[in-house]
């Protein structure tokens, strides 16, 4: 067995994902296959390969950076019209800091 | 279905300039048609007719004034719900983002609207691209039009059925593992996953930002290639976008392909892909072939492999990006005591279960104790993967493979196991990897007529080639083999 069920509660526990009991035991199981599958991978020693973190790097002509120069956006309003529950200027979350 | 609705680009063009039609009649044309056939399909998430009939208006007014019109002017259009729409409803297929209207365009938006196009609405999809059934959807699977117990494929399923259909003239979907070309390759049309890089992310919701791209669904190779000239380029607004200049792709159409070298990697031709597939891939190289193509056998060793990493790269990306999913800023929220409660609570009950089992996963290789032995060999096969690819160019001009190695399958046949789910993506996730453009084109159909996929892989920014090949392929009859 590759993953427990404390292994599935953990990760559920970093990503602030509620799972129901039934969930933790489905995903358990499934991810199992999932990760004995992956072992594959360790057939290749990759001891000598680079990390390919992404497709494309820097253009030479330097056109990826940009000047940081502020701009105004003025989205303040339409912006937290999408919210569940704005006061504006702010998003409300239930409380974090007691008094 | 009337003949409006199964016109391509040129056609609508011919009917505009002759005043056959108007562009308000054409999209209420549109609309009846959707109207109809919606309910059924479930093509649809969200539709636009305000944005669809100023945009109408704005077209006949130009005409009207002898205006040059742009090239997309009057041509209705498709947006894959994972794409920012302003004002529009765009859910990514989950009931996490019930509701929302994004407060700006995503550029690829922009850039058709501005060459003439006319947004029709929003299609469905697997829940944040995730899937290849389109049975991930919270609001319901897409049907295939071709065959309705069938899926359409996904994850851009509904953006492929609505072109299929006749609902829209050309979609824009999204890749990021297959979810353009399978959708395609099902649902009988040319679809194109351009190189990492050519066409602009800005506003795309992002799944896995380093294999996401957007891409057109058309009838034709010709309209797909229309699409591209206008999608294609650099945005400011995307840092990954390059800064290549864009060549007017539909005029690469119609050179001949004599002396152009075809790689068949036997690795893709191995056990798995379906007997009939295999037979009518077959049968469209050969076709290749006639048209003046060379046959060369190549060998992608690590063709093994993808699946596994890819799995390991898309989910760790997902379970990063879709953490701003929490209940604060966007969407619904599942009130709790605490925020940390609230944020559980939003995330478990909103998310559906292939979007969580995802996040699980993603979350687990990039934890502590396990981001070498998963996430860094992961990218390791990476590397391994585009090097087959950077390779195989040295020899060929373009790979020819099946798109999917199987063919339509009915709605709930897979969805009990995901590994075998993850599994048929095999074909697709290498270019994925890879970063590298690929088309699925039709070639042929099942005894049972389903439509069946042949995929043209090119080297980086190497549209043009795939396009004149699969258009050249097309024409040729490859639908009909």
């Amino acid at each position: 067995m590759k993953i427990s069920r404390e292994d599935v509660l953990k990760v559920a526990a970093l990503a602030n994902l509620e799972l129901t009991d039934a969930e933790v035991e489905t995903y358990r199981g499934q991810l199992d296959d999932i990760l004995t599958y992956i072992d594959k991978l360790n057939e290749i020693d990759t001891s000598c390969i680079e990390p390919m973190t992404q497709v494309v790097t820097a253009s030479a002509d330097g056109s990826t950076l940009r000047e940081d120069v502020v701009v105004r956006s003025d989205v303040i309003t339409e912006v937290l019209r999408g919210a569940p529950d704005p006061a504006p200027l702010y998003f409300r979350v239930p409380r974090v800091i007691e008094k | 279905m009337s003949a409006a609705t199964s016109w391509t680009i040129p056609e609508v063009r011919a009917a505009l300039d002759a005043r056959k039609i108007s562009a308000r009649e054409l999209v209420k044309e549109f609309y009846a048609g959707i109207d109809q056939r919606n309910p059924d399909l479930n093509v649809y998430l969200a539709l636009s007719p305000e944005r669809a009939y100023a945009q109408a208006d704005r077209i006949d007014a130009a005409i009207a004034s002898r205006d040059a019109l742009p090239p997309l002017a009057g041509v209705p259009l498709a947006v894959k719900d994972v794409i920012s729409t302003r004002g529009i409803p765009t859910t990514c297929g989950s009931r996490i983002l019930e509701g929302y209207k994004p407060p700006y365009d995503a550029t690829a938006v922009t850039r058709l609207e501005h060459a003439g196009a006319i947004i029709l609405g929003k299609t469905n999809c697997d829940e944040f691209a995730m899937g290849s059934s389109n049975e991930n959807s919270a609001y319901g699977p897409v049907r295939n039009p071709v065959a309705t117990d069938r899926v359409p494929g996904g994850s851009s399923g509904g953006s492929a059925a609505a072109v299929a259909a006749g609902l829209a003239v050309v979609a824009l979907g999204t890749d990021t593992g297959g979810s353009i070309r399978q959708p395609g390759s099902f649902c009988g049309i040319p679809a194109i996953m351009p190189s990492y890089g050519r066409v602009s992310r800005y506003g795309l919701i992002a799944f896995a930002s380093s294999l996401d791209r957007i891409g057109p669904f058309a009838r034709t190779v010709r309209d797909a290639a229309t699409v591209m000239s206008t999608l294609a380029g650099r945005d400011p607004a995307d840092s990954t976008s390059a800064a290549i200049p864009v060549p007017d792709y539909a005029a690469a159409l119609g050179r001949p392909l004599s002396g152009l070298r075809i790689g068949i990697p036997d690795d893709y031709f191995a056990e798995g892909l379906d007997h009939e597939v295999r037979q009518k891939v077959e049968a469209g190289i050969r076709l290749l072939e006639k048209l003046g193509c060379r046959r060369v056998s190549i060998r992608m060793p690590n063709t093994d492999y993808a699946v596994a990493a890819y799995y390991i790269i898309a989910t760790a990306e997902a379970s990063s990006n879709l953490a701003r999913y929490d209940g604060v800023r966007y969407g619904a929220r599942v009130p709790g005591a605490t925020l940390i409660e609230m944020y559980q609570k939003t995330r478990g009950r909103k998310f559906g279960a292939e979007v969580k089992r995802r996040i699980v996963l993603g979350t687990y290789v990039l934890s502590a104790g396990y981001y070498d032995a998963y996430y860094l060999k992961g990218q390791k096969i990476r590397s391994l993967i585009a090097r087959d690819f950077r390779k195989a160019f040295e020899q060929v001009d373009a790979i020819i493979t099946p798109t999917s190695p199987v063919p339509p399958f009915r709605l709930g046949e897979r969805t009990s196991n995901p590994l075998e789910m993850y599994l048929a993506d095999i074909y697709t996730v290498t270019g994925s990897l890879a970063g590298v453009p690929g088309i699925s084109v039709p070639s042929g159909k099942t005894s049972g007529g389903l439509p069946i996929g042949l995929q043209i892989y090119g080297p980086a920014f190497g549209e043009e080639r795939v396009l004149q090949l699969a258009h050249a392929f097309e024409q040729a009859g490859g639908a009909e083999l």
